[in-house]
């Protein structure tokens, strides 16, 4: 079979695993729906490894395979199909996406057991998995929209899984609204593509640019300045980005897949996917190779200010996608790919270990309760520390391949590339400190007296509370299970872990420079039209940069021993001489009380004018009660005539035959 | 001729008369008594033009049945309003106004639009012409059905007519009545009856629902006492009363 | 004597008539008013039969009143029906059939 066909099979086996879940939950026994779903996921992954062969086994200027499965949209120059696109970088996508979804079902198999919903979650996953793989492997426009639109869907019910506690419903809609506005932009840049080319397919956009566009044209530098807002928008870049932290309140495996792996890659996906684009615009790729640092620094620094576990790590991943961006748009595609794929290994990793910590915390995420698990739970830690490893890019590690790399390229552009690169060394070293922050405060220390009972083998029972509002909440369906398993004792959980951390630590093989160039040459056929394809710095240059990443990445990790474990002291000292530094770092820069001031309330009284005056005066006053008035006021006259006096009626009577007669006397005249 | 002539306008003027009587008369009987000569002279204009059977059933249907009729009805319902027309009654002045219109319109018509048929005396007709014998050879000839189905229009009218003046309760309270009354009705005392006719308007609507219960009863219970007192003989005025507006309506 | 005359006198009496009903505001007179109407009707009908010589007109004449028999039978009953249920005998109090 062709890797065509093995596309759809990719697709069919998340779609089918989420549809007979959806409609046949009923009659599944016990856990059967996540083992299930697991398997398909599973399929998927096989399915996309076939289509990897396949694809190998063609040659290389071939390895683009395009399969329509009906023309969806064939009309007056508008000429869509259901098609999908197999080539290097979605076949990519695609094992990563896959992959990391598998075990991710394995992990949430132990941790959802006790979950009331249990099989809506894993209904869920599955049509999550579904439509980022649509997203990937889209062959045009239309269908990358729709599997963008599908995955913000499920990034919605995933975060409102727990949909009687407040926070998460808030915070869902929060997500949904703020990639929305990225919907919106994506879709007006597709306008104005198919406005320019005539075509909605890739081949034939990138095509038809070359010929409708000049080198920066006003029209194609808007087209991608707004695919970067999309993009933004759902990797939750600048300023954009508000949504992730909040979409903390979902479980923990949702974190991992959604907000770690795979939808927030989505963006980086869309900027390597229109390349052409970006490159006859590098304006564009400019701005958003700026935007990309910015963010990065940004949010390394409030990682290092919060007290919430998953909100630290979830700004680590906002921080590590704007390496993606800065990657992409400089033109490092298979650098920012590369760093993709490591940072999906070791991020999934990083959430599943603090799952499993909460869970033996019973649900508490505050970093500040927390200390000395080191010994209760040896396997959590272990896995941990490895992916912060990876995270901070410590040598030889996979992180250390992929972000030094990203970092070695962006400086051999040069100009003002360089000076984002400065910016990115930077970051590294802030990445390595809050990383071995998290592992200091967490896992060494003096044992926190949940570790103790971990260690003497009690689980001490808690009563259900929304963790950041303390509200109480029951166990019943729409908020968390009774039950909180920790990986030490759930074989599925331990599993999915330490495959990831082995692939967090080998994962750095496929890219090592000078050595293994499997990946750069695996995506050389989809970047081939780049004019940056040959400029690859030397290798000696990549050493060097790799080098430095390491060594910061080094002295990170002692400056973090120093400040959160042997000097602690120190740390509150400078909180106490900082504390409008601490408190703005804190408030995440305050951007959410801008976009509160400066978006928020100005809507909320554009409505509540809607609601009082047009509504309910104009439309429901004027234009409603208007006309039935009028026509009220009509009918009323008409009816005066109706008089019920027997005398009225003979005088029309009387008047009428009189008229009749003048008329019928004329007329015989 | 100059006789038919004199004849005509004495016929046409107390016609006239009578229409105008009618309509101003305050008086609802007088307005009935003008109708009645007002047919009378209508029938006299009939002879004029040789319709001698239409100018006796004139006079002896309508005036002489019809308007009985009338007078009886007349006499049991009463004058009705006093004035003629009240200061604010917009129809009232309109009216004529319509009516002299029209007036003026039929008088053009037929004067001035030049009706052929209408000047002069007419066609030559037969000697027989308007004698019961040529009308009764048209309504049993040519007009045969229209005939039949004009003394089927009498037969719906009586039976509406007796179903409008009927009594709501139907003819049971007739019946009880009339068991009660039994032979005193052949004795009762003229001075008894003084009371009767005034009883008797009143006692009828001891049936009607809608209004009077309360004076039904009333009278009802006047009816007892003088049926105490008569020993029988009210509710035999009683029946009596009831039945003259039936006969009086039928 | 022309039968226009009687013509124009039946326009008279049709006319008085009208007035009548459209002036009195007790039933029973507006009964007799059209009466009036239907009387003026009757000569015309039978002045035309003298015009044209045809017995045609008189017949109609007759069924003219048993016509107006008729109405003034079930129009009687109407009126000592109203008057049996205290209804007011003016056409003016009568107005409950309105819009």
């Amino acid at each position: 079979m062709n890797p065509g066909a093995w596309g759809w099979v990719v697709l069919g086996f998340p779609l089918a695993g989420s549809l007979l879940i959806a409609f046949g939950w009923r009659v599944l026994p016990g856990r059967l729906a996540g083992w299930l779903a697991t398997g398909a996921v599973l399929g998927a992954f096989g399915a996309a490894i076939t289509m990897l062969a396949g694809l190998l086994g063609l040659g290389a200027e071939e390895r683009e395979v395009t399969s329509t499965a009906f023309a969806y949209l064939s009309t007056a120059g508008l000429d869509a199909g259901l098609s999908i696109l197999v080539d290097p970088l979605s076949v990519f996508m695609c094992l990563v996406v896959s992959g990391v979804s598998s075990l991710i079902h394995l992990y949430s198999v132990a941790y959802m057991t006790s979950d009331r919903g249990y099989d809506r979650y894993f209904s869920y996953l599955n049509f999550f998995v579904f439509s980022m793989l649509l997203l990937v492997l889209a062959g045009n426009l239309v269908l990358l929209i729709v599997g963008w639109a599908f995955v913000g869907a499920a990034s919605y019910l995933l975060i409102s899984f727990w949909y009687r506690r407040h926070t998460a419903t808030e915070a869902g809609i929060k997500a949904f609204v703020i990639n929305v506005i990225g919907d919106v932009a994506l879709v007006i840049a597709a306008f104005l593509l198919f406005n320019a080319t005539g075509a909605l397919d890739w081949a034939g956009v990138f095509t038809g640019a070359q010929d409708a566009f000049v080198r920066d044209d006003g029209t194609l530098i808007a087209a991608c300045l707004l695919l970067l807002v999309g993009a933004f928008a759902k990797s939750a870049q600048l300023p954009l980005h508000t949504w992730l932290p909040d979409a903390m309140e979902g479980p923990t495996p949702v974190s991992a897949l959604i907000h770690a792996a795979t939808m927030v890659t989505a963006g980086v996906y869309l900027i390597a996917r229109a390349h052409p684009l970006f490159e006859q615009a590098p304006t564009a790729a400019l701005v958003g190779a700026v935007i990309g640092t910015v963010t990065m620094l940004f949010a390394a620094t409030v990682a290092l200010a919060q007290t919430d576990l998953k909100r630290i790590i979830a700004y680590s991943t906002i921080s590590q996608i704007g390496y993606m961006v800065l990657g992409v748009c400089s033109f490092a595609y298979a650098a920012g790919l590369f760093h993709l794929m490591t940072h999906a290994f070791f991020k999934a990793l990083l959430f599943m270990a603090a799952g499993s910590v909460i869970a033996a915390m019973s649900d508490v995420k505050s970093i500040d309760r927390m200390g000395g698990f080191r010994h209760s739970m040896p396997f959590t830690h272990a896995t941990f520390v490895i992916g912060a490893l990876a995270l901070a890019g410590f040598p030889l590690m996979s992180g250390f391949f992929s972000k030094d790399d990203v970092l070695a390229f962006t400086f051999d552009r040069g100009g003002i590339y360089a000076v984002l690169a400065v910016g990115g060394y930077i970051g590294a070293a802030l990445t390595a400190l809050y990383a071995f922050r998290m592992v200091f405060r967490v896992f060494w220390g003096d044992p926190v007296p949940e570790a103790l009972a971990l260690s003497r083998g009690e689980h001490p029972h808690v009563e259900p509370a929304n963790p950041d509002t303390g509200e109480p909440e029951d166990n019943d369906v729409g908020f968390p299970g009774p039950e909180h398993h920790v990986a030490e004792q759930a074989w599925p959980m331990a599993l999915a872990m330490g495959v990831l951390a082995a692939l967090a630590v080998v994962g750095g093989a496929v890219g090592i420079p000078g050595v293994t160039a499997t990946l750069e040459h695996f995506l050389e056929p989809t970047f081939a039209d780049s004019r940056f394809v040959e400029e690859i710095p030397s290798d000696t240059a990549r050493w060097i940069g790799l080098g430095i990443g390491g060594v910061v990445a080094i002295v990170g990790i002692g400056l973090a021993y120093r400040l959160y474990l042997s000097r602690y002291e120190l740390t509150v000292e400078l909180r106490e001489r900082l504390p409008r530094v601490t408190t703005f770092l804190e408030r995440k820069w305050y951007f959410d009380e801008l976009f509160e001031l400066a978006v928020v309330r100005p809507l909320a009284r554009l409505g509540e004018l809607g609601r009082t005056v047009i509504e309910s005066e104009l439309v429901q006053g004027v234009f409603v009660e208007g006309t039935s008035g009028i026509v009220r006021a009509g009918s009323s006259l008409a009816r005066g005539v109706q008089s019920g006096y027997l005398r009225a009626y003979a005088l029309f009577l009387l008047a009428g035959a009189g008229a009749l007669g003048l008329y019928f006397l004329i007329a015989s005249v | 001729m100059g006789f038919e002539t004199v004849v005509f306008v004495v016929a046409a003027v107390l016609a006239l008369a009578g229409a105008l009587g009618v309509v101003l008369l305050d008086n609802p009987f007088y307005s009935v008594l003008s109708l009645v000569g007002h047919l009378i002279a209508l029938a006299v204009l009939f002879l004029l033009l040789q319709a001698a059977f239409v100018a006796a059933a004139q006079v002896v249907v309508y005036a002489g049945a019809v308007m009985v009729l009338y007078v009886f009805v007349v006499a049991y319902v009463g004058g009705g309003e006093r004035t003629l027309v009240s200061e604010s009654d917009t129809i009232g002045r309109l009216g004529p106004l319509f009516a002299g219109v029209l007036l003026v319109e039929l008088t053009l018509a037929v004067a001035g639009s030049g009706l052929a048929a209408s000047a002069g005396d007419g066609a030559p007709v037969a000697r027989g012409f308007g004698s019961p014998a040529a009308i009764g050879e048209l309504l049993l000839g040519q007009f045969l059905i229209v005939f039949e189905t004009a003394s089927f229009l009498l037969l719906v009218a009586a039976v509406g007519a007796v179903v409008l003046a009927r009594r709501r309760r139907g003819l049971e309270e007739d019946d009880l009545d009339g068991d009660r009354a039994g032979p005193e009705l052949a004795p009762a005392s003229p001075q008894e009856r003084a009371p009767r006719p005034g009883s008797a308007a009143p006692e009828p609507e001891r049936s009607t629902r809608t209004g009077g219960e309360r004076a039904g009863q009333a009278s009802e219970a006047g009816a007892r006492t003088a049926e105490a007192r008569t020993g029988g003989a009210g509710p035999a005025s009683a029946r009596v009363g009831g039945e003259s507006p039936a006969t009086g309506s039928a | 004597m022309d039968v226009a005359w009687f013509v124009v006198l039946s326009a008279f009496i049709f006319c008085a008539g009208a007035a009548g009903v459209l002036l009195r505001r007790n039933p029973l007179v507006i009964l007799l008013c059209l009466e009036l109407m239907l009387n003026a009707g009757n000569l015309a009908l039978v002045a035309f039969s003298r015009a044209h010589g045809n017995g045609d007109g008189q017949v109609f004449a007759l069924v003219v009143l048993v016509v107006a028999a008729c109405e003034v039978v079930i129009g009687l009953g109407l009126i000592v029906a109203m008057y049996r249920r205290r209804i007011p005998v003016d056409v003016d109090r009568v107005t409950e059939l309105h819009g």
